[in-house]
């Protein structure tokens, strides 16, 4: 009887209160090894196709990639121009530039045995800067955000979970909405969206960096469905997230938006010193 | 749960308890998580029946923290349910291992049922989403994988004489 008690009011605490985050942040670790376990045979299979491919393949793959080297390098090309050409306007209307975000490659280890939450666990923690409600992206969109961040690994509620919502905008026109998660992994609904909106099916979201959580401009979904019901107060729209939220294994956890003051503003000052540097920086490719 | 410090190779017990973590937490093809059964429970439910005098509640509630934190669901979660199924498997032990196999497997469904229970209170508690009785479908895979816990442990016990 007791213990249920005890169970029961610490369950309370744990939900209503962040008295017990200290707490969970120095026990999450007991959670790294498991994880660590259940992702060895993966990380063997990876090893054994790493080791045992033959020098044909390896020449294929190598050939695949240069081509595909070529064609994002054409691109950068003319992202560099571009870049070069925002800074310029930017710096025309008097407004910042906008920081280039960091960021760091993280790998896959788990993901949550209940099959109503949607959350993964990632091989990176604290000890690499890892923060609670850091963002998290992979290579086609924005996948979540950092919930519990352990010494050596951390949790990450991904933008499905039926408990995540997320400001996002129209990027054809920045129409505003707030995209919640519906539980379903290829599924997130637009939340009050009057019938009058202009927004169509194909259009893409991409996250308005509105409430200080997720940085400016990531895609983070396409509309799949519009419905406009007269009867309703808001229509029902249906959009399918960018990122392959249960495919991905390598995801980039994004510093930068959340930089301390002190340092938002030594950025600042330093743009304000060497302005051709930064010009200079925009122009070249982010090495990681 | 059991007392390991006393016995004879008690410690096969916290083995098969950290093996039972790892496949609770294996990753699983979304529509495949709803039928993992309950490794943890099942493993804990046939330790209380089987050594009913050294099981302490105490070290359950405290294994049922440590899933919560390897789950990460909230604390108390797990521990609740799992003090829980322990207590009713300790008033009942005396009637219940008299029973047939299948029998067994039927009050393990109602077990493992009233530890999905608990767990999805707190779940939808927390703000989570609530399903139809989907939840009810581990406690359905955990009865149906009870022959093969009794059976396994059963060698298990008598070739290692674990008491």
């Amino acid at each position: 009887m007791f213990f249920s008690v005890a169970a029961v009011g610490l369950i309370l605490v744990s939900l209503y209160t962040d008295w017990l985050a200290p707490v969970r942040a120095q026990l999450g670790a007991v959670a790294t090894p498991f994880y660590w376990i259940t992702d060895l045979p993966a990380r063997i299979g990876d090893w054994g196709e790493e080791t045992f491919t033959s020098r044909d393949e390896l020449r294929e793959e190598n050939e695949a990639l240069k081509s595909e080297l070529l064609i994002l390098q054409r691109k950068l090309q003319q992202m560099a121009a571009l870049a070069a050409e925002n800074v310029r306007l930017r710096r025309l209307l008097g407004s910042s530039d906008m920081l280039q975000d960091n960021v760091l490659v993280a790998e896959l280890v788990g993901v949550s045995p209940n099959p109503l939450s949607h959350s993964v666990v990632i091989n990176k923690g604290r000890d690499d800067g890892v923060y609670e409600g850091q963002p998290v992206l992979d290579a086609f969109g924005l996948m979540g955000q950092v919930v519990e961040a352990n010494p050596s690994s951390s949790r990450v509620l991904l933008i499905t979970d039926a408990s995540h919502a997320l400001p996002v905008q129209v990027n054809r026109n920045g129409v505003r909405a707030v995209a919640e998660g519906t539980g379903q992994i290829n599924r997130l609904r637009l939340r009050h969206v009057s019938n009058t909106t202009d927004i169509r099916e194909g259009d893409l979201l991409v996250s308005s960096g509105l409430g200080d959580r997720f940085p400016v401009g990531y895609p983070v979904a396409k509309v799949q469905q519009v419905v406009r019901d007269p009867g309703q107060s808001f229509s029902t729209v249906v959009a399918q997230p960018m990122a392959r939220l249960d495919r991905s294994r390598h995801l980039l956890l994004v510093f930068g938006q959340g930089m301390r003051p002190e340092e938002l503003e030594q950025a600042r000052q330093q743009e304000a010193q060497e302005p051709d540097l930064q010009e200079r920086e925009a122009l070249e490719p982010e090495d990681d | 749960m059991i007392d390991i410090t006393g016995g004879h190779n008690r410690w096969m017990i916290l083995i098969a308890l950290l093996f039972a973590m790892v496949l609770a937490v294996y990753p699983l093809p979304l529509d495949w998580r709803w039928w993992r059964p309950e490794f943890v429970l099942l493993v804990v439910i046939y330790w209380v029946f089987t050594l009913p005098d050294y099981t302490s509640l105490t070290l359950v509630w405290v294994l049922g923290l440590i899933q919560d934190l390897v789950e990460g669901t909230p604390l108390g979660q797990h521990a609740l349910g799992m003090v829980i199924v322990a207590y009713i498997c300790l008033q009942s032990y005396r009637r219940v291992s008299n029973y047939a196999l299948w029998q067994q497997a039927c009050w393990v469904f109602l077990l493992v049922g009233i530890s999905q229970l608990t767990n999805n209170w707190v779940h939808s508690m927390a703000g989570g989403q609530v399903s139809g009785l989907q939840f009810l479908f581990p406690a359905l895979t955990s009865a149906l994988l009870w022959p093969v816990i009794h059976i396994g442990f059963g060698w298990l016990r008598h070739h290692y004489r674990i008491s």
